[in-house]
């Protein structure tokens, strides 16, 4: 399997400005400011990761920076952008692009993502990852759109899957073969987030697992996991809503072992986002996400052990 | 038949969904777009609601965060139907939403239902700047040692540079009062100030600080923003304002971290 966990590498002047803490097989959590004083007082350093929206550090500076700058002092970090809007059909915001990659090359974090969606049109912006139609023509601007991020921030970008709430009557494939193509063509590794694949299938009316069966799990780079919300659709039947607002669902956990089982322990984020528990609620939730991936890597080490 | 034309313009290139989507995201007359569907036949009205819904809820949620106390002034309700119009007019036009809500004041000042608080907009613009300081560059502020080395004679000619957190806000009404004790947890008591107030917004290093400024401080830090030497911002503050006081106003700005270095005369 292809090693997608990307390490800190260098800074364009070659040299390391923080340390190079790995992230295999760790879970970890949204970085919420306000947790910052509970993290660095339980000195719990030697597992967990944090995960940033890029978009909230693209000020020139101030309290933002410097809590971004402590917590990767002693901590792997995620960079996930959630506003690039490589779904669109327009050309990328290039001073967008370039901020992004000025991040990477300022925090030299272990892992950096976008979404399989779009949020601006012409110049306004929408705040939401909204969905794309799946067909020939948009699998060839999000390949572009891709290759553009990619070659932006030297190393290859993990593209997550979306929640989604409605299908376009214009789409001529599936969101797995989509997936597989731009994995294809432009070497971007994946996010999966469990969270999305359970609350599409479900609004979608198809099964996780098969999904699951179809899905390049081979090219994995990093798992979110995330509470979601319940409302009705006008059927009157459950419409699922990705609101990371609370603990995962059970039903999620269920398919996040079936998936370690099969890629081994990925680094994996809780992502709780709205209604912030306090630390230590956030943390339990990461550490039993910790004692699934504990338990295949260990699974993991048997098997070798036994095939040589 | 033209309502329906603007909601859902009609695409031939493959790549024009995003056209046949946002208008129904902020405009609730527009009906579900066409080109979406449930999965099965099923309907698509209550799953194209999520979107209208997270667009609409997230931007008052993101104004609501940048303009709290001018949300604990008018109230949560009263605020968030305030805050959905603007968002409908002006919806953001950068995706980094700390950047959002810059014409918000001026949309406050002209909102038919704020027009008994007329000092409210002003408080939304204490704000508002209170958000670009906590973002701005860092930067060393001027330290009062380096100052008292000038010789006297010399002082009128000295030009600043300001801080990039630095901001003046001057308000016709007592904002910086009405601000200062509606930001605050605490209760709010009663307020008695009417006097025009201004404000000081800087962040000498991570925490924004907010001051009421003495009368003609805010002529005499204009000035020095601008780029005007010593001399001429003291003698402007001292024309318009007969109480100013200089030595007072020099200590306020080295204490307040508003410039970050002397930039010529020194």
């Amino acid at each position: 399997m292809p090693k997608l966990a990307i390490h800190a590498d260098r800074s364009a002047s070659g040299t390391l400005r923080f340390p190079a803490h790995p992230i295999d097989g760790l879970a970890g959590t949204s970085f919420k400011h306000q947790h910052l004083p509970s993290i660095l007082a339980d000195g719990d350093r030697d597992d967990g990761f944090f995960e940033v929206h890029a978009e909230n550090y693209m000020g020139a500076g101030g309290p933002p920076h410097a809590a971004l700058a402590r917590i990767r002092e002693d901590y792997p970090v995620s960079l996930h952008g959630v506003c690039m809007s490589i779904g669109g059909p327009q050309p990328l915001d290039k001073a967008h692009l370039g901020r992004f990659a000025q991040l990477v090359e300022r925090y030299e974090p272990a892992l950096v993502s976008e979404h399989l969606a779009w949020s601006t049109h012409n110049t306004t912006y929408y705040n939401d990852l909204l969905p794309l139609p799946y067909t020939e023509t948009t699998l060839r601007r999000v390949a572009e759109h891709i290759n553009e991020v990619q070659v932006a921030i030297r190393r290859p970008l993990l593209l997550e899957n979306p929640s989604t709430y409605v299908r376009f009557k214009e789409s001529t494939m599936s969101e797995t073969a989509f997936i597989r193509e731009i994995v294809r063509r432009t070497g971007c590794g994946l996010l999966l987030d469990i969270n999305n694949v359970f609350v599409s299938a479900t609004n979608q009316d198809y099964s996780a697992l098969e999904y699951l069966s179809d899905y390049p799990l081979e090219h994995v780079g990093e798992i979110h996991l995330a509470g979601h919300a319940e409302q009705e659709d006008d059927e009157g039947d459950r419409l699922l809503i990705d609101s990371h607002d609370g603990p995962v669902a059970d039903d999620v956990w269920r398919l996040f072992d079936i998936v370690v089982d099969r890629c081994g322990p990925i680094p994996t984020l809780i992502e709780w986002d709205s209604a912030i528990p306090e630390w230590p609620v956030l943390k339990a939730e990461a550490k039993a996400a910790q004692a699934i991936l504990d338990r295949y890597a260990a699974l993991q080490r048997e098997r070798k052990h036994a095939n040589a | 038949m033209q309502t329906l034309r603007k909601c859902h313009p009609e695409t031939l290139d493959g790549l024009g969904y995003p056209a046949g989507f946002v208008h129904g995201l902020l405009d609730p007359d527009c009906p579900t777009p066409a080109l979406v569907a449930g999965p099965n036949g099923k309907a698509a009205d209550k799953r194209f609601n999520v979107y209208r819904n997270n667009v609409t809820v997230s931007l008052i949620d993101a104004l609501a965060a940048v303009f709290p106390a001018t949300m604990r002034i008018t109230g949560e309700a009263f605020f968030r139907a305030m805050a959905r119009f603007h968002i409908r007019k002006a919806p953001p036009t950068s995706p980094l939403l700390f950047e959002y809500g810059r014409d918000f004041p001026d949309f406050i000042e002209h909102y038919e239902y704020a027009q008994s608080m007329p000092w409210l907009a002003d408080v939304a613009r204490i704000e508002r700047a209170w958000l670009d300081a906590y973002h701005a560059a860092d930067a060393a502020v001027l330290e009062a040692g380096p100052l008292a080395l000038i010789p006297p004679e010399r002082l009128s000619d000295l030009v600043f540079v300001a801080h990039p957190a630095t901001r003046i806000v001057r308000s016709a009404y007592p904002a910086v009062t009405i601000f200062s004790a509606n930001r605050a947890s605490d209760p709010v008591g009663r307020i008695d100030a009417t006097a025009p107030e201004s404000a000081l917004v800087t962040r000498p290093a991570l925490e924004v600080e907010v001051r009421l400024l003495p009368p003609g401080v805010d002529t005499f830090l204009d000035g020095l923003i601008a780029g005007e030497p010593l001399g001429n911002a003291a003698a402007t503050a001292s024309t318009c304002c007969l109480e100013f006081d200089l030595s007072a106003a020099i200590r306020m700005m080295l204490e307040a971290g508003a410039v970050a270095a002397i930039q010529q005369g020194g």
